[in-house]
């Protein structure tokens, strides 16, 4: 038996692998969407993005567990798929990452697509490069700083989410209970010493990730704005 | 092979209408005033202006029409941009590499080394992008686009972040290529230099308005053409080294009633020179001076002359055939009764070959 904080550790790991995953998938369209497009309510969309960056993660949270619970949109969709609702279950819990750290992978992409501008994605056009080849071998490699601080940003901030998973994901061992959980619990019954250790031990891990993006972005002299 | 081109392009202000054709060995120069729609036609051609209607066809392959628009990736297009932004992610030899690796290779012509040859960029191979100068970058986009194989080769405004020592030298290159390649070129400028020198054929556009279209050497020397107003106002003369006087380091090249001398250089016999000579380079006198130091005087007839301000006027000459310009004093003008069909002689100053 794995000792359970080292579970809780696994979790959130796997929690922010897969969050920052799905978010890089969507993340990347939308912010590419968003630094191109010249709809005039696109300000709309870039406000409902950046909610989670004010919301209180309680306010995000309880209206997950509405729409994740058997009576809601969702909850309830997945139940008709003869799934059980998805509140309290690690899916749940990877679905309200999406949307709590989705600000911190769309940003930082919509910011270097935009500065990157459309110049070097014509000239490729001119060079014969089809659509998507011109995204892949032009614009991914010169966005690469953008893409590595969305990615360590949504990792990093999926791991410190507390709010949001107290809501929508409880507290269970060996399913959802992360690493910010347990060293609630630890503090609650006064166990410092294993609070310490947890704590201290994100904080060195999210020091290390922040520390490896503003180091490996210094190198790319290409964008740095 | 020809290009022919009709576009509407909608602009806030004004509507670009153009017509024009680029035939296959010659250099057209789109030429206007900054944001007079030049660089609008240029990536309509390409196929990067999205408002741009009409009729584009390379040869037989429609390009554009009412119902039918090739996306940029599939026209057979060389694209110089202004600014040359290269790939920054990539080196100078990849980035030379980028458009050949995605022509088939049915359809090159141009081969990688010959691109590196012409632009003389073997040193410069392996360099980062972000170590070349203006002058370098702008080579390397040169070359980029020319070992695609273009079908034709469009140049918009190449030399506007080129500084002033190297424009000539992109300049000898854009013409070796144009000697050595047989591929059209579209050449977009707003400086009347680099149109003077490089251009067969002129398309004068202002405000969208094409407002003159014809041979370059034709319509640099009309005077209801806002070229007779330009400070350097000149008339542009296609000619070849007939002979030499050794003693003396002059070149002799045909021109109309006899040789004209210039002291560039030795050039070989039978080269083919362009010549320019400026309006305010040519003084007239009514009697054959005797005693002048100026070598090159030449019978000429008053052909029709403008106002230019209200102290100059421009005079359009024909000396035996070969059309020049010269400008004089309104106060000179009438001292000599300068009038149309009158017989006198031009001083030309200064000439200076377009090498």
């Amino acid at each position: 038996m794995m000792h359970p904080d080292l579970t809780a550790l696994l979790i959130t790991l796997k929690l922010a692998a897969i969050t920052t995953l799905i978010l890089l998938l969507i993340g990347t369209p939308l912010a590419w969407w968003l630094a191109r497009s010249q709809w005039r309510f696109k300000f709309l969309i870039e406000t409902v993005i950046a909610l989670p960056l004010v919301l209180p993660p309680t306010v995000l949270g309880f209206y997950l567990l509405i729409m994740l619970g058997p009576n809601g949109p969702l909850g309830g969709l997945a139940e008709a798929l003869g799934g059980r609702p998805l509140a309290f279950t690690f899916t749940g819990l990877v679905i309200g990452s999406v949307f709590y750290s989705l600000p911190f992978v769309v940003q930082p992409l919509q910011n270097v697509f935009t500065a990157i501008g459309d110049n070097v994605m014509e000239q490729a056009a001119t060079l014969r490069a089809s659509p998507l080849d011109r995204f892949f071998n032009v614009m991914v490699p010169i966005a690469r700083p953008g893409f590595l601080t969305a990615a360590v940003l949504g990792f990093a901030h999926t791991i410190g989410e507390f709010g949001v998973v107290l809501m929508i994901g409880g507290n269970i061992p060996g399913e959802t209970k992360v690493v910010s959980i347990a060293i609630y619990d630890h503090v609650e019954s006064l166990e410092y010493a294993q609070a310490h250790i947890l704590s201290g031990g994100l904080l060195l891990l999210s020091f290390l990730m922040l520390m490896a993006v503003y180091g490996l972005n210094r190198r790319f002299s290409v964008l740095r704005s | 092979m020809s290009l022919q081109v009709r576009l509407n392009i909608p602009r806030k202000d004004f509507a670009i209408n153009v017509s024009l054709t680029v035939t296959s060995s010659q250099i057209t120069s789109v030429f206007g005033p900054s944001g007079c729609g030049k660089t609008s036609v240029m990536r309509a051609i390409a196929g990067l202006e999205n408002s741009a209607t009409g009729h584009i066809q390379m040869a037989d392959e429609i390009w554009q029409n009412a119902d039918f628009f090739r996306p940029p990736h599939q026209r057979d297009i060389g694209y110089v941009f202004q600014d040359a932004s290269l790939f920054p992610h990539l080196n100078v030899f990849d980035n030379l590499q980028f458009g050949l690796r995605r022509q088939p290779r049915d359809k090159r012509r141009v081969s990688l080394e010959q691109a590196i040859e012409l632009l003389s960029l073997s040193p410069l191979l392996k360099r980062s992008v972000d170590k070349l100068s203006g002058g370098e970058k702008q080579r390397v986009a040169i070359a980029r686009a020319v070992a695609t194989s273009p079908s034709v080769l469009l140049f918009d405004e190449p030399l506007a972040a080129v500084d002033i020592q190297h424009k000539q030298e992109i300049l000898r290159y854009i013409q070796s290529l144009h000697q050595e390649l047989d591929i059209p070129m579209l050449y977009v400028s707003h400086a009347i230099e680099e149109v003077a020198r490089l251009s067969d054929n002129l398309v004068l556009l202002e405000k969208g308005q094409q407002l003159a279209s014809g041979e370059t050497v034709d319509l640099l020397s009309q005077l209801n053409l806002p070229f007779a107003r330009y400070e350097e106002a000149a008339a542009v003369i296609d000619t070849e080294v007939t002979g030499h006087e050794d003693d003396y380091g002059l070149s002799l090249l045909r021109f109309a009633d006899g040789p004209i001398r210039v002291t560039r250089g030795q050039i070989p016999l039978g080269h083919k020179v362009r010549l320019r000579i400026l309006a305010r380079d040519v003084s007239l006198t009514l009697t054959r001076p005797q005693d002048s130091s100026i070598l090159n005087i030449f019978p000429a007839v008053v052909e029709s002359m403008v106002a230019d301000g209200t102290a100059m006027k421009l005079v359009r000459l024909n000396a035996g055939g070969q059309i020049i310009l010269s400008r004089v004093t309104a106060k000179s003008a009438d001292k000599l009764a300068l009038k149309p069909g009158m017989h006198l002689y031009a001083q030309v100053k200064a000439v200076s070959p377009l090498i």
